[in-house]
């Protein structure tokens, strides 16, 4: 049984007090969370200290500018643990790092909540999404999808964290502007608010109430990977798909997953050499430049489709608009499904490729 | 008259069992198609997936991966990690829809000259009913 907090405020404002009830007594030792940067509407994750500058915390502001997962797994170690407010898909891909050993899940008291989706880039920027803001409330608080989310959020069925410490119950909450309603899952977390001014339960989080909107996701996701049609067309599809990419690798310096410093694609060990294009025009008639961004696409989906979270990053950061998010999870499902294996469930969970089974797979290679 | 199609099969071999079994083919006078263009690798986990998709785009009409029999790697498990990763790359081309039937992973020990040479002459036969890679003659790379 989970420990329930309930304060008698808005829900953004009871988790910064919490934030700062946890900071000012010095249960943690910083707060990373979404931050007004200034008066403008724009804003940043930042690593805080000073409780003065949560004043200006937005921790559960729908916009997604960087994978905070990835963010965090980079924050220095301090003495005790760091607070810190992601979503479930940043805390999924935080998870699947550190069993890429890129962070350690001590080092963070991880706060997520029921989650609607995240707007965007276009609408956060345009108008700092602020007209968009109390419809996406109102579509929390009824527990449907809110519109103009990202499609790969409308597709998400992982919106309840796993692994939090804590949980912040938004989606259904019929009453998210006076009041707020806080899950506390670990010993840990309910040792830091022992002293914590709020109202004390048991209980436990209610999962059937998510079960109308999981099946609209599951169906949401179908739908989009149906439309995405690549298994009809095959090479000539991903020629088509990707003969618009302009190998900028944006799609691959935001995944929360590729975290490899001596990245294949990052060094030149696949870059043709002059001599290559030379042997191959008399057969092709032509080369397409830049060169290999078919090899790059699959071969990054060979390297890590089966950790992809979903999170939408790659697909945002596109500048040729290629719907590179739907692709890695409609694969990376199939190729984590050879292994029953679901990325960000499990801390414990290694893997696929550092592990083996003797006895798998033994229609592979016998003649 | 129409050349006759010949393949190329590209063939990642460990230097331990499969590339001796064609070794072993070899001295003992068997004669294996001249298809298989022979690359030598300490193990078969040293194939990063990307050198066959590599191989495939750039109009490889086969790949073959060969490595010793599962339990007999010489570096103790390098071979199940192989499989591992030939299985994610074989149903990354089923979802995509490319032709997996040109990636092929194969077991041939140092003391099987023989079943290198059916191997590699079933594959050739195989690639030939498939035809030309069709990657060859795109404009792209």
């Amino acid at each position: 049984m989970d420990q329930i907090l309930s304060i008698d405020k808005g829900a953004e404002e009871g988790v910064v007090r919490l934030l700062k009830f946890l900071l000012e007594n010095d249960k943690v030792s910083g707060v990373f969370t979404l931050r007004r940067t200034t008066g403008k509407g724009f804003f940043d994750y930042a690593l805080i200290t000073d409780p003065g500058l949560l004043e200006d915390a937005i921790p559960l502001h729908p916009f997604m500018n960087v994978n905070g997962g990835k963010i965090i797994s980079s924050l220095p170690p301090m003495k005790k643990p760091v607070a810190a407010v992601i979503r479930p898909c940043e805390l999924r891909s935080f998870i699947e790092l550190v069993k890429r050993s890129q962070g350690s899940i001590d080092d963070f008291l991880l706060i997520s909540y029921t989650c609607g989706g995240s707007f965007p880039f276009d609408k956060t920027l345009k108008d700092n999404g602020r007209k968009l803001l109390p419809g996406y409330w109102k579509a929390v608080e009824k527990g449907v999808d809110p519109d103009n989310i990202r499609q790969s959020c409308a597709s998400c069925e992982h919106f309840v964290p796993q692994n939090a410490d804590i949980t912040v119950s938004l989606l259904g909450e019929k009453d998210l502007s006076s009041k707020c309603l806080i899950y506390l899952h670990s010993e840990r977390s309910t040792a830091m608010t022992e002293e914590f001014d709020a109202e004390i339960s048991d209980g436990q989080l209610d999962m059937k109430r998510f079960e109308a909107l999981l099946e609209k996701r599951s169906e949401q996701k179908e739908k989009d990977f149906k439309e995405i049609k690549i298994e009809d067309s095959g090479l000539d599809g991903m020629i088509d798909l990707f003969g618009r990419c302009i190998g900028c690798h944006g799609c691959m310096r935001v995944c929360p997953i590729c975290q490899c410093v001596l990245c294949d694609f990052e060094s030149c060990a696949y870059d043709p050499d002059t001599s290559v294009i030379a042997n191959e025009l008399p057969v092709r008639g032509g080369v397409r430049v830049p060169t290999d961004t078919v090899l790059f696409h699959i071969g990054r989906l060979s390297h890590m489709s089966f950790s992809c979270v979903g999170c939408g990053q790659c697909t945002e950061v596109c500048p040729a608009d290629i719907p590179v998010s739907t692709l890695f999870r409609k694969t990376g499902e199939q190729v984590a499904g050879i292994f029953d294996y679901i990325p960000g469930r499990d801390v414990d969970e290694e893997i696929p490729v550092t592990i083996f089974k003797e006895d798998e797979l033994s229609e592979l290679g016998n003649d | 008259m129409p050349k006759e199609f010949k393949p190329k099969i590209i063939s990642f071999l460990c230097k331990w069992c499969t590339y001796s079994g064609a070794d072993l083919a070899g001295t003992n006078r068997m004669k294996y198609p001249a298809s298989i263009l022979p690359v030598r690798v300490m193990c078969s986990s040293r194939v990063n997936p990307v050198f066959m998709v590599k191989s495939f785009l750039h109009g490889a009409d086969g790949v073959l991966v060969g490595g010793c029999h599962p339990g007999d790697c010489h570096y103790q498990s390098g071979n199940y990690f192989t499989r591992r990763r030939f299985a994610i790359l074989k149903r990354i081309f089923d979802t995509l829809g490319m032709e997996s039937k040109r990636l092929k992973l194969s077991w041939i020990s140092a003391a099987e000259g023989a079943k290198f040479v059916r191997v590699t002459t079933e594959f050739t036969e195989e690639i030939k009913s498939l035809g030309e890679n069709p990657a060859k003659k795109k404009v792209f790379l």
